[in-house]
């Protein structure tokens, strides 16, 4: 499975860390991980190319074709999901919902390629194209096993919520919550700073999970990939890629379903009536 | 290894799909499927109408039969009772016209008997006067002796 690119076969930290490194342009503090953008990029058009297409042959007369259906179900889920958690009527939940669980379950399900297919191509394209070594392009397919995408997912939803927060309760009110929560007003000090570590934890570990679980997943995947170091390995190769595919199906939706269901309850919780 | 820039960019990009996930996918699936709701409903309350519609209509439909059905038993007794009444009617007036055709005979029989008594008795009278002028030989007041014989006729009678 584990077919090289380079010269002699790699050992098995150097094809870890091979796999592990992103495809890096610039220099420093202006680099950019080029492999995590092309992949949310290509797969995020693919969705809306995806909902284009269902849009444009979208018909309510007679019964929805097959991925009408598939993909009115989703939808129908993800409303269920977000007006269950956020009845208010809001006109950014419903897309914010279904944009995390989408986006999300499509870059994890990136983990479902064969672990050096998407490296491989880039290799070849940068062997072939731009006439780099192929050992200097290295790939990491799935956007949301590097940190970048959680945190930034995580930020925004973030961001949002100290918005709706602000704007349901007024800014004084809302800095107020970070004084008197969650001990009385006259251990204020102390209340800000459990409120602001509150405040923090969420974007952390909404981010922290999705990226842990989504990395580990990756380097199983990459562990599985080294047992194929002999031919008499193969059959046992297989099983383990079979088995933890199939469980890590399940994880990759899981993920995804938990990174829509938690950034919904916070900005719930950031509009709730209750003092929190 | 600084995943700052890439941060931002992923953000913006999280933002940017927002946007274009409700524009393009959210928003018509939304519309559509509240459309198709509204057109379920809509059809399961015109199935409903059309179901009492119809219960209406077959409870009318049985109204205007029992209806018809008495209708006609009323015309059937009616007709029952009128040719009862001719009949009743007809026999009666034959009945009548017996009885009156029985009583005129009878009267004229009556007549006939009460004058052949009157004929007899004017016979018998004329007879008596005849007879006694020949046994007295002599003329018999007639005048005086007609109360005589009215008495005698009388008797007879």
């Amino acid at each position: 499975m584990s077919e090289s690119v380079f010269t002699q076969d790699p050992t098995a930290v150097e094809y870890i860390q091979h796999h592990l490194s992103n495809l890096t342009l610039g220099e420093g503090f202006w680099s950019v991980h080029a492999d995590t953008i092309i992949v949310s990029w290509v797969l995020g058009a693919l969705l809306l190319w995806l909902g284009h297409v269902v849009g444009k042959r979208m018909t309510t007369d007679s019964e929805p074709s097959g991925l009408q259906n598939a993909v009115e179900t989703v939808v129908e889920f993800v409303n269920d999901q977000a007006q269950s958690l956020f009845p208010r009527a809001d006109p950014l939940i419903g897309p914010l919902a279904l944009t995390i669980f989408l986006w999300v379950f499509a870059m994890n399900f990136m983990d479902m390629l064969p672990v050096d297919l998407l490296p491989l191509i880039a290799q070849w394209i940068g062997q072939n194209i731009f006439g780099v070594a192929a050992h200097n392009v290295p790939f990491r397919a799935v956007p949301t096993a590097d940190l970048a995408v959680p945190f930034a997912m995580a930020l925004v939803v973030f961001g949002l919520s100290i918005v709706y927060g602000v704007r349901k309760k007024g800014l004084g009110t809302y800095l107020k919550g970070f004084l008197v929560h969650p001990f009385g007003k006259y251990l204020a000090p102390f209340n800000i700073v459990m409120s602001l570590v509150e405040e923090i934890a969420k974007p952390l570990s909404l981010a922290l999970r999705l990226f842990g679980n989504l990395f580990a997943g990756e380097l199983v995947f990459m562990l599985i990939a080294l047992t194929g170091f002999a031919w008499y390995m193969a059959p046992f190769q297989a099983a383990l890629g079979w088995v933890w595919t199939v469980f890590h199906l399940l994880i990759i939706v899981i993920q995804a379903f938990i990174f829509m269901l938690l950034s919904v309850v916070y900005l719930a919780l950031a509009t709730s009536d209750d003092a929190h | 290894m600084n995943i700052f820039w890439t941060l931002v960019i992923e953000m913006i990009s999280f933002g940017l799909f927002i946007y274009f996930f409700g524009k393009v996918l959210w928003k018509p699936l939304m519309q559509a499927m509240e459309a198709r709701r509204r057109r379920i409903s809509e059809g399961l309350a015109a199935a409903e109408r059309g179901q009492r519609e119809l219960e209406d209509s077959v409870n009318k439909a049985e109204e205007r039969m029992a209806e018809a059905r008495s209708e006609a038993h009323e015309l059937l007794a009616n007709a029952q009772r009128q040719a009862n009444e001719t009949l009743e009617r007809a026999r009666a007036d034959a009945r009548g016209e017996g009885e009156r055709i029985v009583s005129a005979a009878r009267e004229e029989v009556d007549q006939a008997v009460a004058q052949a008594k009157e004929q007899l008795r004017r016979e018998v009278g004329e007879l008596a006067v005849d007879g006694a002028e020949r046994i007295l030989k002599r003329e018999i007041d007639t005048k005086a002796h007609n109360d005589i014989i009215d008495d005698l006729v009388a008797e007879i009678r």
